[in-house]
């Protein structure tokens, strides 16, 4: 114990310039784009009222594939995550500079409706949050606000297969009345999951889904999320970074609001190319 | 942890040197006695201020209590009437006007003198004193609902009057000399008389719960401003539930964060604490002033408790919709409900129970107030059961203010009354709030 500290200890006193802002570069180190953009993000900026919470941000989001965010607390992975779906509307004091565009189509234009919007790029969050409402109705709320099913043996598909995909099918189909809230906390962060899926998105947005689950229910998230990039694009923003390495593709990593290096998984892991990232994953700070 | 930790940690400043585990152990010792016993005394004093507070809670309850039991009962006097048709019909059409033109009150006076043998002129006005002015009524109202009970003899129950109900209560001392007592000798003889002969009852008192205000103590009772206080409160729960709720979820959740709406605020939580008089004034100003409204009707009542309500039910509804977790916005947002949609599909439900309790305790106070009502003219004297929001009325506790008023001993007693069938209203206005608190209650 005493040793590892004093260990860290003298690499902080041998290179206390890592910890400086400055260091920081003004140009993304490695391919911000991709051959199969589904998002574009262009110098996004991202304020709370006067904080600069995202700095000068440029990235490509690709089809179909698992995109890992990670960095220290604070870095505003999880703020850049929420810009994509623009769940930060909901905070008064912030603003957005910058486009962000879905297949093309910028999300932050004046006439762009949010509800259509957040259909197309659906959410997961840290915390399971199912509605206090049967497991059914749970899945079902999504294709019934935005009209997906005109029959109710069409929704009981949806339902069902959105609930097949995420994993949860055997263990609820004898109880779909049951209060969502009623289910393991694993359990709830799948059936979040179908929620998610069952308004059948393109993009689907997870914010540190596994940070309140145990191991066990963690793997089978993973697994799942491994299951769903054949069919979505997903970002997920996490802090463990064996877990970034486990399921994504790509890897970016944030550091003061700043994207400091972005990549394939295994390289940003086996050969970061900037010293920060670096210095990050290997567990020197952060 | 290491040696020198410790020893870091317990450096005596005072001392300027180290205290041993041993030494800290007897001083933190030492120090016990005084803690426990600054424990044991702010307990006391804790159990000394609850005892307060209950001790004046009881007083309350045994001095309503004890005068307000006896107020739900009064003595009635048992006859043998002959209903003879020519004196009560003289028409013969069983119309009201027949009955009214008839002479009730001598075919009760003729029954009363049979059983009490009075006779002559003083000891016929004695007798006919004993009998409640509001036996008349009940005959007339017997032959309306029965006529064929007419040419019979009936065994009829009446009232008696106050001052008699007071004598047979023990209220009026027969050693007082007669001069000086509201019943003279005679009128004892034969309230004696009827005692022997088992004809005086004390029973549940009907005029309380179906009569209507009245000058006569044992002829009043609450039913017209019961009635005036619920249609007073169906007003108040109309305008002030839906309009207190729409407020709430618009402050909270949609009102852009600025000046204006800060002003609003302030002025709702000022609202809340405005003296309910004031209110009173508005009504009286506004409805009635400017307006030109009748007075005393329920529907201004209703108006002028919803303006008071309000400010609690904002309040409680707003601290309903924060108390709902944010997780619950986000993820009904998240699959991409509309800020509407969000409100009134997971927000409002989960805050419903508290606004429901906010609006219920509301409804509580509404029902206890009396000053505004006072402004608007719900204390006049209205014998008429209110049918409609539009017709004059008095409301509960107004006519509890107007009972205290009287020197009745009666009438006290009924004030008494009164009080426990008000406080029973508002003891299960609550206990509807937390019913309905714990049966919409849901975990998230």
């Amino acid at each position: 114990m005493g040793s590892l500290m004093d260990t860290q200890i003298m690499n902080i006193v041998d290179q206390p310039q890592s910890l400086e802002i400055s260091n920081i570069p003004s140009e993304t180190v490695g391919d911000v784009h991709v051959d199969h953009p589904r998002m574009t993000a262009r110098n996004v900026n991202v304020f709370y009222g006067d904080k600069c919470a995202i700095d000068d941000v440029t990235l490509d989001i690709a089809e179909k594939q698992v995109i890992s965010f990670i960095g220290p607390s604070g870095c505003g992975k999880s703020t850049f995550l929420r810009c994509l779906n623009r769940m930060n509307d909901t905070i008064d004091t912030c603003r957005i500079e910058g486009t962000i565009a879905l297949d093309g189509q910028d999300i932050y234009a004046p006439h762009v409706d949010v509800v259509p919007l957040r259909a197309r790029v659906g959410m997961v969050f840290q915390k399971p949050n199912p509605f206090p409402k049967s497991i059914y109705d749970n899945v079902a709320y999504g294709p019934r606000i935005h009209g997906l099913a005109s029959r109710r043996a069409e929704l009981d598909d949806i339902v069902e297969n959105s609930l097949v995909r995420a994993g949860l099918w055997d263990e609820v189909k004898d109880r779909l009345g049951q209060p969502g809230t009623g289910l393991s906390g694993g359990q709830q962060q799948r059936l979040c999951i179908a929620r998610a899926i069952a308004v059948s998105p393109e993009v689907i947005l997870m914010d540190e889904p596994c940070s309140a689950l145990d191991p066990i229910a963690t793997a089978r998230i993973e697994e799942l999320i491994h299951e769903l990039s054949t069919e979505f694009t997903i970002v997920i923003v996490t802090h463990s970074m064996q877990q970034a390495a486990r399921v994504s593709q790509r890897t970016a990593y944030f550091h003061l609001g700043k994207l400091v290096e972005v990549g394939e998984t295994e390289q940003i892991f086996t050969k970061p190319q900037h010293e920060m990232t670096h210095n990050y994953i290997t567990g020197r700070f952060g | 942890m290491t040696e020198t930790g410790v020893n870091n940690i317990g450096v005596d400043k005072a001392g300027g040197g180290m205290i041993s585990p041993q030494e800290a152990a007897a001083r933190v010792g030492a120090g016990l006695a005084a803690r426990r016993a600054r424990e044991k005394r702010f307990r006391a004093y804790g159990r000394i201020a609850i005892g307060i507070a209950l001790a004046f809670l009881v007083t309350l309850f045994v001095s309503i209590f004890s005068k307000g039991i006896p107020g739900f009962f009064q003595h009635y006097v048992t006859l043998d009437v002959t209903l003879d048709s020519a004196r009560l019909d003289p028409t013969g059409d069983l119309s009201v006007q027949s009955l009214y033109d008839g002479d009730a009150r001598g075919v009760i006076r003729a029954a009363l003198y049979d059983a009490t043998g009075a006779s002559g002129r003083s000891g016929r006005k004695a007798a006919g004193k004993i009998i409640s002015a509001g036996a008349e009524q009940r005959l007339r109202k017997a032959v309306l609902d029965n006529p064929a009970i007419l040419d019979t003899t009936q065994r009829m129950t009446f009232a008696v009057d106050d001052d008699v109900d007071s004598f047979l209560r023990g209220f009026i001392n027969r050693e007082t000399p007669e001069k000086d007592r509201r019943i003279n000798d005679r009128m004892i003889g034969y309230i004696d008389a009827l005692q022997e002969q088992g004809l005086i009852s004390f029973e549940f008192s009907d005029y309380l719960i179906f009569g209507s205000a009245s000058r006569n103590a044992e002829m009043a009772g609450i039913y017209g401003a019961l009635i005036g206080s619920l249609l007073t409160l169906a007003v108040c729960l109309v305008l002030s539930f839906p309009i207190g709720v729409a407020t709430a979820i618009y402050l909270e959740e949609f009102a852009p964060k600025n000046r204006i709406t800060e002003i609003i605020e302030i002025n709702i939580n000022n609202l809340a604490a405005v003296p309910s008089v004031v209110f009173g004034i508005l009504g009286l100003a506004i409805f009635i002033g400017i307006f030109g409204m009748p007075r005393s009707i329920p529907l201004i009542g209703g108006v002028v408790l919803a303006l008071m309500t309000l400010p609690t039910i904002i309040i409680s509804s707003r601290a309903a919709i924060r108390a709902v977790p944010p997780s619950i916005r986000d993820a009904a947002l998240g699959v991409g409900a509309s800020r509407v949609q969000t409100m009134l599909h997971h927000v409002v439900p989960l805050a419903m129970p508290g606004m429901l309790t906010g609006t219920i305790i509301g409804m509580a106070q509404a029902l206890g107030e009396t000053a505004p009502l006072l402004m608007i003219g719900m204390v006049a004297f209205i014998v008429d059961v209110p049918g409609s929001v539009t017709d004059p009325g008095t409301v509960l506790p107004v006519q509890i203010f107007m009972w205290a008023d009287f020197a009745e001993r009666m009438f006290v007693l009924k004030t008494s009354a009164a009080i426990m069938v008000l406080l029973a209203f508002l003891i299960l206005m609550n206990a509807a709030a937390i019913f309905v608190r714990k049966k919409l209650e849901r975990r998230w």
